[in-house]
């Protein structure tokens, strides 16, 4: 392809935790590898909802700070998802961006994603394709085992994004939405619920738990009152699954999310319901979070009504 | 040969075969997994066998715990239904610079680091699972005298190839990771090929493998 006829961002900042995501790999798990995919699958599907893409499109996600992007080639429109805050740089001046929105890009113009605000993970799109290649079926990047394009790493400087196809026959689309909070994170108990004190069950419903700097795609450890085990600190290992709560060695919560390991040797206390899976994953470090006992059929209501939700606001976007 | 199925969360079954973990356990959870996965379900996102647990992971979308609990229930399995295994043989180099707490296994298990090797050497190792990385094997069982706990304080990368022991079990860090168990050697073969999407693992549940022994020479020449 002659360089005049390619269409691409440049990376001038990573960001951080930048990296391809779609609804991520199945049915690997006894191989070791996870799930991986979107970390908040609402905003991934509502991006490729505004952008008219198919609904398992590559985005990308970023995390905190998103990159500093220039483009090259003819006319495009990208969209951001998540709350984000970001300036798009062109021949006219500076904008700040709205999330939700598509806005067009020229050759040469620029978009710099600065931070998301409140929240953990962003996503951007453009209206067409990225050309990455597949494992397994997906295109997620797990850097942990280092599966997916760009050699399984995050995104670097320097790197350039191609776009291998273009919707031309796109329209500008927006929603009006301001993403969703939660009070609590609602929990279903775990098989070795009964491995922990009374007291230390009750604790685990009744105070809040801080979230620590050790959180990433693979995990999230929390702080707070200790969990005292008493029957055995370690379980035969076996497998996990996404929103799993762990306690470890220690007394610690630790929750498994999206590139976890797949099999586990702690024992675990509750499970985070899939319903409120996307919202955890916004939860910032510092913040704190409070877990309510939920049964699995409530559970499954909770689910339905989710995606209720999430199909409500996709047929709002116009 | 399931003895209860419980929910791991809102979409997850967890169904357990006992609290032990020996061969025959974890053949029959083995056993159903291939069989499972061989119906192809719709809606199964996951299966994961360990020693004695299979957790299958299924889309809220399509199925609920209850109905798909019934289904599981339904499934027969025949007795005879034999298990294919494969006999594995993995080079492993016990240089110094491979061995990392040959040290640490001498002094605790009292024997001589050539009487560990040959003891470690001269059995057949069962795998019981892969997982937590890609491709790991968590393999068994190491004889009565060559037991010991994990480090006090894992490390924080082990290299990449390494062969390690604890409790009944060893296995092959097929990945940089973090890590407690006493590493004796490295092996230069790949465990798990991420270019081979088919079948990355080179070693599957309820195969066998053999350790042999190589030189450092030898070692570089395979990773060459």
């Amino acid at each position: 392809m002659k360089s005049k006829d390619r269409n691409y961002f440049k990376i001038l900042r990573a960001g951080i935790n930048t990296t391809y995501q779609d609804l991520g790999r199945n049915n690997l798990y006894h191989i070791g590898i996870p799930f991986s995919g979107a970390m908040d699958k609402r905003n991934f599907q509502l991006l490729n909802s505004l952008l008219q893409n198919d609904y398992n499109s590559p985005v990308i996600e970023f995390a905190y700070q998103g990159p500093h992007l220039k483009y090259f080639g003819k006319d495009i429109f990208f969209c951001i998802s998540g709350n984000v805050s970001f300036k798009i740089i062109t021949k006219e001046g500076i904008i700040d961006g709205n999330s939700y929105q598509c806005y067009l890009l020229k050759n040469g113009d620029e978009v710099d994603i600065r931070s998301t605000n409140k929240s953990v993970y962003g996503y951007f799109s453009i209206n067409g394709t990225f050309g990455v290649d597949y494992y397994w079926g997906s295109c997620s990047i797990n850097t942990q085992a280092q599966i997916g394009p760009n050699n399984g790493n995050k995104f670097s400087k320097d790197l350039e994004i191609e776009i291998i196809d273009i919707n031309n026959s796109f329209n500008k689309r927006k929603l009006d939405y301001l993403g969703s909070t939660i009070e609590n994170i609602r929990v279903i108990k775990g098989t070795n619920y009964n491995y922990f004190s009374e007291s230390s069950q009750n604790k685990l419903f009744k105070e809040s738990f801080k979230i620590t700097k050790l959180s990433d795609r693979m995990g999230m450890r929390l702080e707070g009152p200790k969990i005292e085990n008493i029957v055995d600190p370690n379980i035969k290992s076996e497998g996990l699954v996404k929103g799993v709560i762990q306690i470890t060695s220690a007394g610690d919560p630790i929750i498994m999310l999206s590139d976890h390991g797949t099999i586990g040797g702690y024992p675990k206390i509750a499970t985070v319901i899939s319903a409120d899976y996307d919202r955890l994953v916004q939860l910032t470090p510092g913040s704190n979070i409070k877990f309510k006992d939920v049964s699995l059929e409530d559970a499954e209501t909770l689910y339905k009504l989710y995606q209720m939700e999430t199909n409500n606001l996709i047929s709002q976007i116009k | 040969m399931i003895k209860n199925i419980l929910n791991l969360g809102d979409a997850a079954l967890y169904c357990d075969f006992g609290s032990d973990v020996n061969q025959e356990i974890n053949s029959n959870v083995i056993k159903y997994f291939y069989h499972i996965k061989k119906l192809n379900l719709k809606g199964i996102t996951n299966l994961t066998p360990s020693y004695n647990k299979l957790i299958i992971s299924y889309d809220l979308n399509i199925h609920s715990f209850l109905t798909l609990k019934k289904k599981i229930e339904n499934i027969e399995i025949k007795e005879n239904n034999k298990l294919e295994k494969n006999l594995i043989e993995i080079p492993v180099c016990c240089d110094n610079n491979f061995a990392l707490d040959i040290k640490r296994v001498e002094n605790k298990l009292k024997l001589k680091s050539e009487i560990i090797l040959e003891k470690f050497f001269s059995k057949n190792y069962f795998c019981y699972m892969t997982g937590f990385v890609a491709g790991m094997p968590f393999l068994g069982d190491l004889s009565q005298e060559m037991r010991l706990k994990r480090l006090e304080t894992p490390r924080v990368k082990v290299p990449k190839g390494s062969v390690g022991i604890t409790e009944q079990f060893c296995n092959i860090y097929t990945f940089e990771t973090p890590g407690g168990w006493n590493i004796l050697g490295n092996t230069p073969q790949n465990i798990f090929d991420t270019s081979n999407q088919s079948n990355p693992n080179l070693v599957n549940p309820g195969d066998t493998i053999k350790f042999y022994r190589i030189t450092l020479d030898q070692y570089n020449e395979i990773k060459r």
